[in-house]
């Protein structure tokens, strides 16, 4: 039996298995990590993103083997964050889910931006966001949270 | 709550949840011990199956088809053709012959692949040529009207199929529950999916439960599929006796989930003396796929529509719901309304450029107001704003001199306007005869609230809304009132959430029964309150002739987008896009502005993005790769204005929102496309390859 060892949330975890199982599949059935949903399974719509070393990272398309060594960030981490609750309260003042199932991505995304980028232009968000489908929202209102978390939490990021 | 505007937003009140993405929607449940379920299905588009051979089972996995149904074959619905599980005849690439169930999903999904069945191939159909359903209606004199008629201006537009593309896939995972069975689903209507597995099973009222997970996404998609899956997903767990998930993948709910119908409208216009239109002749044509399920209810809604928020004295309407060997389709909000719609605001745009008028004055002087008759002979007695709604958009847009400064035909830009109606609630006595909806508020002694409707949230807030209403009436907080997922052994039957009815409908009944439970109040008791639909009584509808009020009342928008299309390429570049909705009364702000950018976002994305074709009955876009969605790239800024018109029925005078915001999309950005490429355009999508087709073969 093969063993992959990373660190996952801030603590380190062995997983016992095969090399090129789905990292989705390994959050969501071995830690009942579920924040991360399966909207397409083959990378285009964004709802499974996680953070590995820091990159915004499709999870339905990660063999296991990938993230050996590293260090991956889930929503369930992330949200004990102030980054976090900046976001939270943005995406709820906005508008900004609906129903929801695209909002976990939505939300990893967005930290991804505004840490590169602490006050992105509209059209900035607009490509940033463009790896994460959104089929309620028409994403004005998600344009709009992220643009009063950048400013309510300027020093945040 | 306080007493302040009832449109002020509020957190919506899953958003916590959903979120921090602890929401748990129907992939996220687990059972221990549970089973997987796979369909097996038909490859060819029409045959018999000669034979099924199945590989061998291990231990613990076992098939299940038709000759498990306890009771009736039917996926019970409007009409009885569609069947649970293929018997003999398969009518469609993709129909479920039978399920592989076992505990392990991979091993189930192996040997559902090791299914081989044999078939004896029959010629299958996929025009417009095998009529199943037949409507029409009439309105004056058509025929003295034509005769007079000083010009005869004749179109015909199509449309494509729109998938829903719901992020999440649909799925249910269900088990045997004392002598039944309980069904937990990504679902719209909770007591559709109980009435289908009841009948299919043969299993009283008692025992069949159906609950309801977190939806992602629905819009129409999950309102009479799900009972298909549920049917098959119940014959197994009775088989099976273990609990069973079974959850689509993309692929396979692309491919085999109700889409919006195919349609080809022909619009046939009498232009009088003084150079209106005096009559028109319509006829509409739906592909329905291989079984009706809704079709007939979908041309209704849409042959309603024909003469959308226009006058016109003299109307012959008809209609052909067409099988075909295809994918059945179904509802997607609008129902049928944008098909005609995007007919009808193309049509009168063609007519004016053909009778050399400008197409906005010309639409203007045949626009509706109070007291004129509707296409069906009812009346449009509510106060109707339209044409403030009209200014509004103009200005805002600065629409009149885009449309000059656009009409130069290098610049390759364009603005398009639609105005549009769309009908709430049910089409005419359905509210009445069919749903008959229940609701019910349950206090406790602790003096909390339970709002006890088999409504669902699936993202258009109805969670907030519906609260809002209950908590306003009682002036209570928020907090205290209680609206948890519908579970059939507990709410009773307040219809499907579906046909722009929860609000309107469901949330009138609950501030009936609020206003009661306010009267009644003892505190420290435990009280209940239901009231019963109640048809008002001036709205009278004959559904055989199809005359009358088609509606209780209707809800009105305004739609202005703008394009640049690209001259080497031919892509579209939304730039900005404008609305106005008459929505009666915004129960919640943010909830109506984030409705109108979906539905915006759906309208526009159908009229010229999503493409979706089948090639001998097989449906050719099976991902979101090839199935394109607006993404955040593609859409544009909007500004969005709701002007109050309350409906004195409505709760705080509030109408139908979710299907209004998407009818006028297309013909929106249709138009503008047109003007920016000069060339009439009568076909959607509108794609980079029609756009070429029009400009260089014209």
């Amino acid at each position: 039996m093969t063993e992959t060892t990373f660190k996952l949330n801030g603590e380190t975890r062995t997983v016992k298995g095969p090399h090129n199982q789905r990292f989705l599949d390994v959050l969501r059935r071995d830690f009942n990590l579920t924040a991360a949903k399966e909207g397409c399974g083959e990378g285009e719509c964004g709802a499974c993103s996680v953070l590995v070393d820091g990159k915004l990272i499709n999870s339905c398309l990660l063999p296991l083997a990938n993230v050996a060594g590293k260090t991956v960030l889930t929503l369930e981490g992330y949200r004990t964050t102030e980054r976090y609750k900046m976001l939270e309260n943005a995406f709820l003042k906005e508008g900004a889910s609906q129903c929801g199932i695209c909002t976990p991505g939505m939300i990893m995304a967005s930290e991804y931006l505004l840490s590169h980028n602490k006050n992105p232009s509209d059209f900035e968000i607009r490509h940033a966001l463009a790896g994460n489908l959104c089929r309620c929202t028409g994403y004005n209102m998600i344009i709009k949270a992220i643009k009063r978390a950048a400013k309510e939490g300027a020093a945040l990021w | 709550m306080l007493k302040t505007d009832i449109s002020r937003s509020i957190d919506n009140v899953e958003g916590k949840e959903k979120i921090s993405g602890s929401a748990k929607y129907i992939s996220d449940y687990a059972i221990e011990g549970m089973y997987h379920a796979k369909t097996v299905r038909a490859t060819i588009a029409h045959g018999n199956i000669k034979e099924i051979k199945l590989p061998h089972f291990p231990e613990g996995y076992d098939s299940v088809d038709y000759s498990d149904i306890p009771a009736d074959n039917v996926v019970g619905m409007i009409n009885d053709d569609w069947p649970v599980f293929a018997e003999q005849e398969v009518n469609h690439i993709g129909e479920p012959i039978l399920l592989i169930v076992g505990p392990d999903k991979t091993k189930v999904a192996k040997l559902a692949q090791a299914v081989e069945i044999v078939y004896e191939e029959k010629t299958p159909v996929f025009d417009f040529k095998n009529s199943v359903k037949q409507l029409a209606f009439k309105k004056g004199n058509v025929k003295k009207a034509f005769q007079e008629a000083k010009q005869i201006i004749k179109h015909t537009y199509e449309t494509g199929y729109q998938e829903q593309a719901y992020i999440e896939p649909q799925g249910f995972i269900g088990y045997p529950e004392d002598a039944g069975i309980t069904l937990i689903g990504s679902i719209q209507c909770p007591y559709y999916v109980k009435n289908a597995v009841m009948r299919t099973m043969g299993l009283d009222e008692d025992n069949v439960r159906v609950k309801q997970a977190f939806v992602g996404g629905a819009f129409g998609g999950k309102e009479e599929f799900p009972s298909l899956m549920a049917c098959q997903l119940a014959v197994a767990i009775q088989k099976i006796q273990k609990p069973i998930k079974f959850i689509y993948e993309r692929e396979e709910d692309m491919e085999v989930t109700t889409k919006r119908h195919p349609s080809r409208t022909v619009m046939e216009a009498a232009i009088d003396a003084s150079g209106r239109i005096s009559a028109i002749r319509s006829h509409l044509s739906l592909d329905a796929g291989a079984y009706l399920g809704l079709s007939e209810v979908v041309l209704s809604r849409g042959m309603l529509a024909v003469t959308n928020a226009y006058t016109v004295n003299n109307l012959d309407v008809r209609g052909d719901v067409y099988r075909t060997h295809t994918v059945p389709n179904g509802a997607f909000r609008g129902f049928g309304a944008p098909q005609m719609i995007y007919a009808i605001e193309m049509f009168m745009h063609h007519v004016a450029k053909t009778l050399n008028q400008d197409p906005f004055a010309f639409r203007m002087a045949h626009l509706v107001k109070q007291g004129d008759l509707t296409a069906t002979g009812g009346i449009f007695r509510d106060p109707i704003i339209l044409r403030d709604m009209i200014t509004h958009a103009v200005e805002a847009s600065d629409y009149h001199a885009k449309v000059k400064k656009y009409n130069d035909p290098n610049i390759f830009k364009g603005i398009g306007m639609s105005w549009f109606l769309h009908g709430c609630g049910f089409t005419g006595s359905g509210e009445k005869d069919k749903i008959k909806a229940k609701v019910t508020l349950e206090k406790t002694k602790d003096d909390q609230v339970h709002i006890l409707v088999a409504a669902v949230d699936m993202g258009q807030g109805a969670k907030t809304t519906l609260r809002k209403i209950v908590a306003g009436i009682l002036e209570l907080p928020i907090d205290v009132i209680v609206f948890d997922n519908p579970d059939t052994r507990f709410v009773p039957d307040s219809g499907p959430t579906v046909a722009s009815r929860t609000a309107m409908i469901v949330g009138g009944l609950l501030a009936r029964a609020a206003k009661t439970l306010k009267e009644d109040w003892i505190t420290g008791e435990s009280q209940t309150v239901s009231k019963r639909y109640e048809q008002p009584e001036y709205v009278a509808w004959d559904q055989e002739k199809m005359q009358g009020d088609a509606y209780p009342a209707y809800s009105w928008g305004v739609n202005i987008v703008e394009v640049e299309v690209d001259k080497t390429t031919y892509e579209v570049d939304i730039k900005d896009i404008w609305s106005v909705y008459d929505l009666g009364k915004a129960l919640d702000e943010n909830v109506v502005l984030g409705q109108a950018d979906g539905g915006q976002a759906q309208g526009i994305g159908y009229g010229y993005l999503e493409v979706m074709r089948h090639d001998g009955g097989r449906i050719r876009q099976k991902n979101m790769t090839d199935y394109i969605i607006p993404t955040a790239a593609d859409m544009a800024p909007s500004h969005n204005h709701i002007m109050d018109n309350p409906y004195p029925l409505g709760p705080y005078g509030a109408k139908g929102v979710g299907e209004l915001t998407l009818v006028g999309g297309a013909p929106a950005v249709s138009l503008a496309i047109e003007q920016a490429i000069s060339r009439p355009l009568r076909k959607i999508p509108a794609t980079p390859e029609l756009l070429m087709e029009a400009i260089e073969h014209d």
